[in-house]
């Protein structure tokens, strides 16, 4: 068995001044209207060019146009796009099916959608092989099991005879991207590639691509993401509203950028440098002083929670071991962890929407998780939650203002007239950003920050003192989760309120934490002031956790 | 992107997909309801004559401009039979559906509330009533307590009510993992608060389509029981009862059973068909 290692797919002779790809005035618009505005890019053998965006910037149509996957609905035109001397503009279906897969390889966010779940993940691998026609079918399986193996994928040969949903989603993004440059293509487009993976396993991704990029591979990379950028690529375009606002190698456009709207993205990242500023509208403006935290007695106590869960299979598996915290007036406690860690676990039980298996929940030192539903009942104005998706929380037949005044009603003053309820509902819309206009809207028309802070209103409603925000900016693009973040801190400074913040991001868990928890695998592995946890890590995975962390800064 | 930011531009595009123009289909199928409902209410508005005036001058005539369906033995006005028989047909077609459909969401939030050994039980029962045959049940009962439209309209209601009871359990499954009844829990609504506001009316809300559909079902199993002699008896002017009248001389004057057959799968269409339209719309406003 020939072992086909990544030092054999160097294409000899690619000359990195020579573009691989030309892109000139590229325009793509739905139905009359031009969601990308005449951009030109090149691509280079072994450099990797990042665009850069929010959502609606057009990035994403972008790189489906360099694989012709726009779909029928798009009009795409451009003065040149030529890949390796061949232009792409004038191509047939057929020829475009040619062409993908041989020589421009397409790495999607979504690998659990992109993979067939009925077909084993070696067949999926091997598809772009049997497509194109290499080999016979038996070598193609021996070939697919190489490249998993290639991939840092161990035992490659199980699990290229799993189904996708049987993998986790690191080893399912590692198989696409094996799929992807299973011909060894000069041109891999990557849209999003990590965004849905933990940051250890990110790190792993983002590792592999620039492995490929080292071999001479041409990458051009779709992402939101700018530390993500930091970490791959060589050159970065920006786009805002189907625009490239700024164009560059990647120190300049990340260390000194010239155009404002990169400014302000980079500035809405928040990260330990964010600590105590405000990140929207201008950035690095100090925020008012903080109200200090009340150390007395804290408001929300857990005391060795365990949750333990018994699969299918009859094996117990504990998802919360042993957890223990204090969250005091004011303060905002973090929880960070990767997915599986138990921290959604820990904010439901803190919530009591969860018994816990064994430990208890205090709330103002008295009895909370114990308690009869009936009278946890009217306890639960005290503790507000706010989640990730918020248009789900959100029941479908309800506008903005009966959500609100719902909420309301649960509170220490329930409003005494309609009249009462629709002006303190209107007002505490105006206290998120909100207004009388969003009154009357279904959420399903708002935006996602918008949603998330109706979110907020209802979750300040009842005038609670503790909030827990279950990866409350983890859906939104950077500069609005920079504003939600922004609202959450005021509202804090404004109110007292307490939060209970769990995220996956680092960045976002240091600048709005004073206390950090960090989970893994149900246990709290380490604990202490942010500063403590981010400077001076103690534990292993803590450690490895802040080394997977791409940063803008190199640390 | 993740599913959860729909862009403003997607939301505005599908709002736009609901206030589709009316396919003709729909619109024809509008058009047959609207004349269902004059002939219930107001029938003489759609024909003169009486459906219980015997003419024996004239029996037995094919369709022609005075008689557009033709007359019966007893020289009866085939369409004017027809248009009065349209209360009782549809009256049969809305009550068995409205009680499979009580039956339904009884049995269907009592299984999917009460999850567990009740569901167990609940579940295999309705299983197992799904299973038998409609018609088999329906003859059972009319057996039992003798033809008559109220017999008709409960043997055809619990004959379907299972099927229906599966998809109202269903529904309620899914609705109650929905991130809504958790919040609405968390904000320390009660229990039968939470059912009353968010439960019910989202677990309800997709099947109105299917009660169209079921509609248009109960009328033709209604028929299908009178043409065999099961249903209302023949001097009523309803449409199984047409069909089950012109029978024995359905080699000489065919028209007797082709009208009123056309008639009954005419209305199944077109209720059928606006159904199927109303569930589509609904599917896609709920996201």
């Amino acid at each position: 068995m020939t072992e086909v290692t990544a030092s054999e797919r160097v294409s000899l002779g690619t000359d990195p001044d020579v573009p691989l790809l030309a892109v000139e005035n590229l325009r793509v618009s739905f139905g009359g209207h031009e969601v990308v505005r005449g951009i030109s890019f090149t691509a280079h053998p072994g450099r990797c060019l990042a665009i850069v965006g929010e959502s609606g910037s057009g990035k994403s149509v972008t790189a489906r146009t360099l694989v012709g996957l726009t779909g029928s609905g798009a009009h795409v035109r451009a003065d040149r796009i030529e890949l390796d001397g061949i232009d792409l503009t004038t191509q047939s279906e057929r020829t475009w099916r040619a062409i993908r897969g041989r020589d421009i390889g397409f790495v999607l966010q979504d690998a659990l959608g992109s993979l067939d779940q009925l077909r084993r993940v070696g067949d999926e691998v091997a598809e772009p092989l049997r497509v194109h026609g290499w080999g016979t079918r038996a070598s193609r399986s021996r070939k697919a099991i190489e490249l998993l193996g290639s991939m840092g994928v161990p035992e490659p040969a199980v699990k290229a005879r799993q189904r996708p949903y049987e993998l986790s989603g690191g080893l399912r993004q590692r198989a696409l991207i094996a799929s992807a440059i299973a011909l060894d293509p000069k041109l891999i487009v990557a849209d999003e590639p990590t965004t849905a993976l933990d940051v250890t396993v990110q790190a792993q991704v983002l590792d592999l691509l620039a492995e490929a990029k080292a071999h001479g591979t041409s990458i051009i990379l779709i992402s939101h993401d700018l530390s993500v950028v930091a970490r791959l690529a060589d050159e970065v375009a920006v786009m805002r509203d189907g625009e490239v606002v700024e164009h560059g190698p990647v120190h300049q456009v990340l260390r000194r950028p010239r155009h404002a709207y990169t400014q302000a993205l980079l500035d809405a990242i928040p990260s330990e440098h964010t600590r105590g500023t405000r990140l929207s509208r201008g950035g690095n403006v100090p925020q008012r002083s903080r109200r200090p935290v009340d150390r007395g007695r804290p408001v929300l106590e857990a005391r060795h929670l365990t949750k333990v869960y018994r699969g299918p299979d009859r094996v117990d598996r504990t998802v919360v071991d042993d957890v223990s915290f204090e969250l005091f007036g004011g303060e905002t406690l973090g929880i960070v962890g990767e997915s599986g860690s138990g921290k959604t676990t820990t904010a439901r039980i803190a919530l009591s929407l969860l018994a816990p298996t064994s430990g208890e929940v205090l709330l103002h030192g008295e009895s909370w998780s114990t308690l009869p539903p009936r009278r946890r009942r009217p306890l639960r104005k005290r503790i507000g939650v706010v989640y990730q998706d918020p248009l789900n929380s959100f029941d479908p037949r309800w506008s903005v203002g009966r959500i609100t005044i719902d909420a309301l009603t649960m509170g220490n003053r329930p409003p005494s007239s309609r009249a009462e309820a629709r002006e303190r509902a209107v007002r505490l819309l105006e206290q998120v950003g909100l207004g009388d206009q969003h009154f009357d809207a279904a959420p399903l028309r708002l935006s996602g920050g918008q949603r998330q802070r109706v979110a907020i209103a209802r979750a300040l409603a009842p005038e609670p003192e503790v909030i827990v925000c279950d990866e409350p900016v983890s859906a939104l693009d950077v500069s609005i989760q920079a504003q939600v973040l922004d609202l959450l801190t005021d509202l804090q400074d404004e109110l007292g309120v307490s939060y209970l913040f769990i995220s996956h991001d680092l960045g976002v868990i240091h600048h709005m934490s004073d206390r950090i928890l960090v989970m893994k695998d149900g246990q709290v592995v380490e604990s202490g002031t942010a500063d403590d946890v981010f400077r001076r890590p103690q534990h292993p995975y803590t450690q490895r956790l802040l080394t997977a962390l791409p940063r803008l800064v190199p640390a | 992107m993740s599913a959860a930011s729909v862009s403003p531009a997607a939301t505005r595009a599908r709002l736009a997909a609901i206030r589709v123009q009316l396919r003709p289909a729909t619109a024809a199928s509008l058009l047959v309801v609207a004349f269902l409902a004059v002939a219930v209410i107001a029938p003489s508005v759609l024909t003169s004559g009486s459906p219980t005036t015997i003419d024996l001058q004239h029996t037995l005539l094919s369709p022609s401009f005075s008689h557009v369906f033709g007359t019966d033995d007893a020289g009866r006005d085939l369409y004017t039979r027809a248009v009065y028989g349209a209360r009782e047909s549809l009256g049969i077609g809305l009550g068995a559906t409205g009680l499979a459909m009580a039956i339904a969401i009884l049995l269907g939030f009592a299984a999917g509330l009460a999850r567990g050994i009740v569901d167990a039980v609940l579940t295999r029962i309705l299983e197992v009533a799904f299973a038998f045959p409609v018609l088999l049940l329906a003859l059972l009962l009319i057996a039992i307590r003798g033809p008559s439209v109220a017999t008709e309209i409960v043997a055809v209601g619990i004959g379907s009510a299972p099927g229906y009871a599966r998809m109202v359990r269903g529904q309620v499954l899914h609705v109650r993992q929905a991130g809504y009844i958790e919040s609405a829990v968390a904000l320390g609504h009660g229990r039968w608060v939470v059912i009353r506001q968010h439960l019910f009316p989202n677990a309800i809300r997709p099947l109105v389509a299917v009660m169209t559909l079921g509609v248009g079902q109960s009328i033709v199993w209604a028929s299908g029981l009178a043409f065999l002699g099961l249903g209302v008896a023949p001097p009523s002017p309803e449409w199984g009862a047409l069909l089950d009248a012109g029978r024995d001389s359905i080699t000489t004057s065919p028209w007797l059973e082709i009208m009123p057959g056309l008639v009954i799968v005419l209305v199944a269409l077109a209720v059928t068909s606006l159904g199927r339209t109303l569930q589509h719309r609904l599917e896609g406003a709920a996201r």
